[in-house]
């Protein structure tokens, strides 16, 4: 009997970024406007899977996934092994747009979660007459942190165990187990000190709070949508922010947490296809 | 809640064999009242109520009791889903030291939440 085989396609390329070769992975599904989703902190693409697989999506869209440097199936590039890993505002922007040019993705929609979700508001800033629109899940310009990272790397504890410990009370209680302990093991499956490298990124190099003001929506719509359990980026973070910037809407999300398309993907669907419906009538 | 804690936790063998390697003495304050809950070999030795002077600890997780009651709902609102959600917004405090927590984080969250069970019994 033939395998019932997916439509995601997963492939390697290996882009220069920071001056450095790095091999990256990425995945895609579907055809047509291109949609380019940045997985959170700690994580990887398969985040986006249920998306890929989703014919209300795909028969639009071209979702394309792909893991940062030193995460999921993207090694960390050559010498890591002496190196603190940390991701910064610029390093998350190059390897966004590298990812695109590449890959030829014409005025993308940037769809990106919790820091990705932060580095969308920049790329709108930034480069918002090359991209379609942004989407950021779980998303705000800045957030009060509520844990010290420095439990994340080291020796005594378990980094995946303890950052999946951590995380998970992110996740709605409404959401499916199934769902809740496949966001969690990417967690537990991340590099060592991954997860607090980007954590860099958005505690110490991504408070956007003096710029969101100036993004032109009218060249690049923004959409912001978070769960009402996420108590990292908060329903008020993201309320504040879209309050912020001029033509930009936020929608709080039921029975959702900071992983909306990985927790409960059917939940997820119910908030995100409308956007995805808005976004594809304003570019035709 | 935390009376019956004992059975919830010896009973679920899953939660037992995570806590394996733990045994430690921590303290959960409800409101004004302390219970000290002992975990050998990750099954709960003891849960003792009331004060207990010169007892000591390792870490310790304070919260008024009706935030504990919000807690230990079966399907708690947002603001009371996680500990963390409550010491974010500083209903609750967890101080102490926190390696043996951390170590068994999954461990002594999913313990916490056994009265869960309770609640949905009730409903």
């Amino acid at each position: 009997m033939a395998p019932a085989l997916e439509p995601i396609v997963g492939r390697y390329m290996t882009l220069t970024l920071a001056g450095r070769d790095c091999r990256i992975y990425f995945e895609e599904a579907g055809a047509g406007i291109p949609l380019l989703c940045l997985h959170t902190a700690g994580a990887d693409g398969r985040q986006f899977r249920h998306l890929m697989c989703d014919p209300a999506v795909t028969d639009h869209w071209r979702v394309v996934a792909f893991d940062l440097p030193w995460h999921g199936k993207s090694n960390p590039p050559v010498g890591w092994q002496d190196e603190e890993y940390r991701l910064t505002t610029e390093s998350y922007v190059e390897a966004t747009m590298a990812v695109a040019e590449a890959l030829s993705l014409e005025r993308p929609v940037v769809m990106g979660c919790s820091m990705g979700g932060r580095i969308v508001l920049e790329l709108a800033h930034r480069h918002g007459a090359a991209l379609g629109g942004v989407i950021g899940l779980e998303g705000a310009d800045h957030q009060q942190p509520w844990y010290d990272t420095t439990w994340l790397h080291r020796p005594d504890v378990h980094g995946g165990e303890v950052g999946a410990a951590l995380v998970s009370g992110l996740v709605a209680p409404q959401s499916p187990d199934e769902f809740r302990w496949e966001t969690l093991w990417a967690y537990m499956q991340s590099g060592p000190g991954v997860f607090k490298g980007d954590l860099y990124f958005y505690r110490e190099d991504s408070d956007f709070r003096d710029r969101v003001a100036q993004i032109d929506t009218a060249l690049c719509p923004v959409h912001l949508l978070t769960g009402e359990y996420d108590f990292s980026c908060t329903p008020e973070d993201t309320v504040r922010t879209a309050a912020a910037i001029p033509g930009a809407e936020a929608v709080v999300m039921r029975e959702l947490g900071h992983f909306p398309m990985s927790e409960n993907p059917e939940q997820f669907r119910r908030y995100i296809l409308p956007v995805l419906e808005r976004l594809r009538s304003v570019r035709a | 809640m935390l009376e019956r804690l004992a059975e919830l936790v010896n009973e679920d063998a899953a939660l037992v064999r995570r806590g394996r390697f733990l045994d430690v003495d921590f303290l959960v304050e409800v409101g004004e009242a302390p219970h000290l809950i002992r975990i050998r070999g990750g099954r709960v030795a003891g849960v003792e109520s009331g004060p207990a002077l010169m007892r000591p600890w390792r870490f310790a997780i304070r919260a008024p009791a009706e935030d504990w009651a919000r807690f230990w709902e079966a399907m708690p609102a947002p603001s009371h889903a996680d500990i963390f959600a409550m010491t974010k917004r500083g209903v609750a405090v967890v101080e102490g030291d926190l390696a043996p927590l951390m170590a068994n984080l999954r461990y002594v969250k999913e313990l916490l939440a056994a009265p869960r069970r309770l609640a949905g019994e009730a409903g």
